[in-house]
């Protein structure tokens, strides 16, 4: 089942070569930006959940917390370099404290679900009455629900002056995704990944083997977290102007969404999924018909009910079949929660 | 520092993409192309809904009468879904791709930002047709809705002259409210009272029961209540529930601009004291025959609000700077609107400010009667003062500042 | 003096609100393992057919007690037939399938109904205690709770249905063996739990301002409530639901009702940590 590492670093590069030269042509370099960046986003929720078996309902808090550090240190800093890096790093500690807290405590899958979701609320909440002005950070106005506009954009490396914006912006970030991909790529080859997806299967089973499960999964958790605040940070630097929405439930609903229907186990599904749904709701903005939210939710339903291991897992299968190599199959989807 | 980054920026837009931005007026023949960006959908959609409609239906007119400059006028509109990210991509979309000649459009504080420096850097005059905090300073964009000043400043003497002089205000927690209750706490001041206490809601709070207890613990005379939304609404029911309407007096800066009198019954509304520019119940010709054509065009008028006849009379604005410029390119129409042009909309005398581009307007302090507002007071030509505080454009054309008005 | 009272019939308001718009969910979830993510837009369709239903002219009393709960019990049956029925077992699916379901229950409101704020208002007027002033519908919100109480637990307790419903909860074969179908016990708990959905957004309808996407308001809340709650359905609800409220409503009254909102969600948080299956894993153990 496991293809040669080199096939598939190879493989990886020259479909986003590929993709990175020609979707340009066929869709907006601004909207491709956003798309780049949910996908990565997407992927961040992808690697936790359909490889570590940790379902998070807040991936948004990360996301958001990405973008809101950025904008902070960029108004404070002048220059975006050590932004970018401090959104990856503060995300990712705060996850790591937060994931240390949950897996020591051993709690079971429904309470992480409630655990997460409390998190972003109250960050979503938090922010939302920053709107006064005593609530400064440096000479970062928080904003409340307004949020925060105008501050240092992307820049090339020590000279603030030299904008990286439009159709650059959009190549900075599908080579930041290909990069991330490339790292979980890795990871996941790494003893380290095929551990969490040990633990995925049958978290006693590792515990009694004498690995650290708690250890690991709050690892794998500040991993994914990072993905989503570089992710985050990329988005303010995309919107130039970041607001409490991104911290919303909706938002976290979106991201799981994207992974449902992309496909969890893979790494391209969660990508496919977020890229195709987001552009999907870019179209139907263009139409008043039928209610967006409406058609959003009933993607969601049928994907639960007829197609739960996601598109692309499907679309391999059905490749694998036609092409006549389906005599080996893939493990199957990863394990269901049960409860009683 | 953001200065430099914004003319850079500007230059660099203008200079890569100048070829596939001149104006359409090298196309004379073509219609004139108006760009819109509201949310029609999602949370926000009370608002939307009826700009939109206000917008097709003063671009109907215009085209009825023969378009502007002989040419017809084209409508391009993007339902942002009440999604900022949406703002954004659809701003690019209207002046990269579309290369409209404007745009309207921008609801919240926040999508107004958001889409502010896309319309800059693509030099695409824009026009902002909501009521807002007040502030912005650039010479791209223009503002038709009211500012704070312009409804506390009139709306604060009546009321405290009507309860007394303890005030305790109740804000939306965010920048709109925090501005609004400054200038509230400003006029409290100059009329002789005292606030006796402030406290700010995020907008999702609707359980008001402990805030009203508080209220009692303070005892004011009158109640000044900016609050935003849905969830908030809950305070004016539930504020009657308590039964404290007869007792303490109510005063409103946004209750009702989205229409939320019709929503409330008489007896929960009735006597709450509010100061828009625009209501319903306005008995002038002009607005008699805007709610007929809106009746003839939709059959029904109750969805009309202020930000709707904003909307309508921001268009009208333009109209009048375009034929007045004898083009639709942007630095001749914003000179022309520079000039101080003027109409006569649904809401009365309507006028651009040169100094900040922002509108000087009638103001009318209301009271609600029977899910209807009627007029106690009219002032005419109400300027915004509080944007005049902070904003120059005549002295200081290449500003791009949201400014916060210190009081 | 009067001031205390106000503040506790404050604090016993906030709690029979968390009982009454956690109720739909402890009772799917406590006797099915199905966390129904719509259960804030089942209380908003029970608040539109109490406002739809006094539109026409029906009493309010007899449009939130009776109209609405029928009205959003019927709906759940549908769902539960159309779409849960074929996930039981598979806790994060029924998430997911129901997510979905609240955002097409969002989108079908928005299309019927319009994302303009309605209401109705509140049928019971205000009194005053001292020289406070009182919100009487809150007395009427704290009855509704205690009865809502009591017969669920007389329900579950004291009649055969109860009996068997508890049954199948426990060891659905032993209770299929014994001729009872799981399927239509499962339909039916679905039923009830959607009708005390339906009414907890009836009740509170007349408080506040409805619009199409206010069950977002409720459902981290009432999701909370249950999880914290743990695995005794009525002592779990009950319990958790009291230290919520009180911790909730001594910050609200201390600093502000935003505060209180963050201390019940840091309370949330704490108390999961210090008891990962819920508070009736610890105390009241066996309980209903």
């Amino acid at each position: 089942m496991r293809r040669p590492a080199a096939r598939d670093v190879a493989g990886i590069l020259v479909a986003s070569a590929l993709l990175i030269a020609v979707m340009p042509m066929l869709i907006g370099t601004y909207t491709l930006t956003v798309l780049v960046i949910y996908g990565m986003l997407g992927l961040s929720l992808g690697l936790i959940w359909g490889f570590g078996g940790i379902l998070c309902f807040g991936q948004a808090a990360f996301f958001g917390l990405g973008a809101y550090v950025y904008a902070i240190s960029a108004v404070n800093i002048g220059e975006s370099t050590l932004p970018m890096i401090l959104a990856v790093l503060v995300t990712a500690g705060f996850a790591a404290l937060l994931g240390a807290m949950m897996f020591y405590g051993r709690l079971g899958d429904v309470y992480l679900g409630v655990i997460t979701l409390v998190v972003t609320l109250i960050l979503f909440k938090f922010i939302n009455t920053t709107a006064g002005p005593q609530y400064v950070i440096g000479k970062a106005r928080l904003g409340g629900f307004n949020g925060i506009p105008g501050f240092q954009t992307l820049n090339v490396p020590g000279d603030p002056e030299a904008y990286i914006w439009g159709d650059q912006l959009f190549y900075v970030c599908a080579v930041a995704l290909v990069i991330v991909v490339l790292l979980v790529t890795w990871l996941l080859r790494s003893s380290f990944g095929r551990i969490a997806v040990g633990i995925r299967e049958n978290e006693t089973r590792m515990a009694l083997m004498g690995y650290d499960v708690a250890a690991r999964k709050t690892v794998l958790f500040a991993v994914g977290a990072a993905i989503a605040g570089l992710a985050g940070a990329l988005f303010a630097n995309w919107a130039e102007i970041v607001t409490p929405n991104l911290f919303s439930l909706g938002q976290s609903a979106e991201i799981i969404i994207w992974c449902i229907v992309g496909g969890l186990g893979t790494r391209l599904g969660p990508i496919v999924g977020a890229a195709g749904l987001a552009y999907l709701k870019f179209m139907l903005g263009q139409q008043s018909m039928i209610d967006n939210t409406l058609i959003m939710g009933l993607v969601l339903v049928l994907f639960v009910l007829f197609l739960p291991r996601g598109l692309v897992p499907a679309v391999a299968s059905l490749w694998r079949a036609s092409v006549g190599r389906g005599t080996r199959r893939r493990p199957s989807r990863h394990r269901r929660l049960r409860h009683g | 520092m953001s200065l430099n980054r914004r003319e850079f920026l500007g230059a660099t837009a203008a200079l890569t993409t100048a070829g596939a931005l001149l104006p359409s007026a090298t196309l004379a023949a073509d219609s004139i192309k108006l760009g819109s960006i509201l949310d029609t959908s999602g949370i926000f959609d009370a608002y939307g809904k009826p700009m939109d409609q206000a917008l097709r239906l003063a671009i109907g007119e215009i085209n009825a009468g023969g378009g502007l400059l002989g040419r017809e006028v084209d409508v391009l509109s993007y339902d942002t879904q009440s999604d900022m990210a949406l703002y954004s991509q659809y701003a690019q979309k209207l002046t990269r791709q579309d290369q409209v000649d404007v745009v309207h459009g921008g609801i919240l504080s926040a999508s107004r930002e958001a889409i502010r420096q896309t319309m800059r850097k693509s030099k695409t005059l824009y026009f902002y047709n909501v009521q807002y905090e007040g502030g912005v300073c650039d010479r791209n964009i223009f503002v038709t809705g009211v500012t704070p000043s312009q409804q506390v400043e009139v709306l604060v003497p009546y009321a405290m002259k009507k309860s007394g002089p303890k005030v305790h205000i109740l804000a939306a927690d965010y920048n709109y409210g925090q501005i609004t209750a400054r200038w509230i706490q400003k006029f409290v001041e100059e009329n002789g009272g005292e606030v006796v206490a402030t406290d700010f809601f995020p907008l999702d709070v609707s359980d008001f029961g402990s805030t009203i207890t508080k209220i009692q613990q303070t005892a004011p005379d009158l109640v000044v209540a900016p609050l935003v939304g849905g969830a908030h609404l809950s305070f004016f029911r539930q504020w009657a529930a308590a039964g404290m309407k007869d007792k303490i007096a109510l005063a409103s800066t946004t209750m009702g601009v989205g229409n939320e009198h019709k929503v409330l019954t008489p007896e929960e509304g009735n006597g709450i004291m509010v100061a828009y520019n625009y209501s319903q119940e306005l008995d002038t010709p002009e607005n008699r025959a805007f709610k007929e054509k809106w009746e003839a065009a939709y059959g029904d008028t109750s969805a009309i609000h202020e930000l709707a006849v904003s909307t309508y009379q921001g268009i009208m604005l333009w109209a009048e700077g375009v034929k007045k410029a004898g083009t639709v390119d942007r630095m001749p129409v914003i000179e022309a609107l520079e000039t101080g042009i003027s109409i006569v909309g649904p809401a009365g005398n309507i006028a651009i400010d040169p100094q900040t581009h922002h509108a000087t307007l009638d103001v009318h302090v209301m009271e609600v009667e029977n899910q209807g507002m009627t007029v106690m007071e009219t002032f005419n030509q109400v300027a915004p003062v509080d944007t005049q505080q902070v904003c120059n454009l005549q002295e200081n054309p290449d500003d791009n500042t949201q400014y916060e008005i210190q009081i | 003096m009067d001031l205390s009272f106000v503040i506790l019939v404050e604090m016993l308001y906030a709690i029979a609100t968390l009982v009454l718009i956690s109720a739909g969910l402890a009772v799917v979830f406590g006797m099915m393992k199905v966390i129904n993510l719509a259960h804030g837009e089942f209380m908003m369709m029970g608040g539109y057919a109490t406002i739809t239903a006094v539109g026409l002219g029906v009493n309010v009393f007899v449009a939130m007690l009776i109209i609405a709960p029928i009205v959003v019990g019927l709906i759940g049956l549908v769902v539960e037939r159309l779409v849960i029925r074929h996930l039981y077992g598979r806790l994060v699916d029924t998430m997911l399938a129901t997510w979905g379901l609240s955002l097409v229950f969002i989108g079908l409101a928005t299309m019927i109904f319009g994302n303009t704020t309605t209401g109705i208002s509140t049928p019971i007027s205000g009194f005053a205690v001292g020289r406070y002033q009182i919100n009487g519908y809150n007395f009427f919100i704290i009855v509704v709770a205690i009865v809502l109480v009591i017969a669920m637990l007389a329900v579950l307790k004291g009649t055969r249905l109860g009996l068997i419903a508890r049954g199948t909860m426990q060891r659905s074969e032993m209770a299929a063996a014994l001729g009872y179908s799981p399927d239509r016990i499962y339909m039916a708990t679905f039923f009830c739990g959607s009708a005390l959905s339906g009414l907890a957004g009836a009740i509170l309808a007349p408080l506040v301002g409805l619009v199409p996407t206010s069950g977002g308001a409720y459902i981290a809340k009432a999701f909370i409530t249950v999880i914290a709650g743990g695995p005794s359905l009525i002592a779990g609800l009950v319990s958790s639901a009291t230290s919520f409220g009180v911790v909730s409503q001594v910050f609200t009254f201390a600093i502000s009702p935003v505060i209180g909102d963050v201390a019940l969600l840091i309370a949330a948080v704490v108390l999961l940590r210090a008891m990962p299956q819920g508070i009736t894993s610890r105390f009241f153990r066996g309980k209903l």
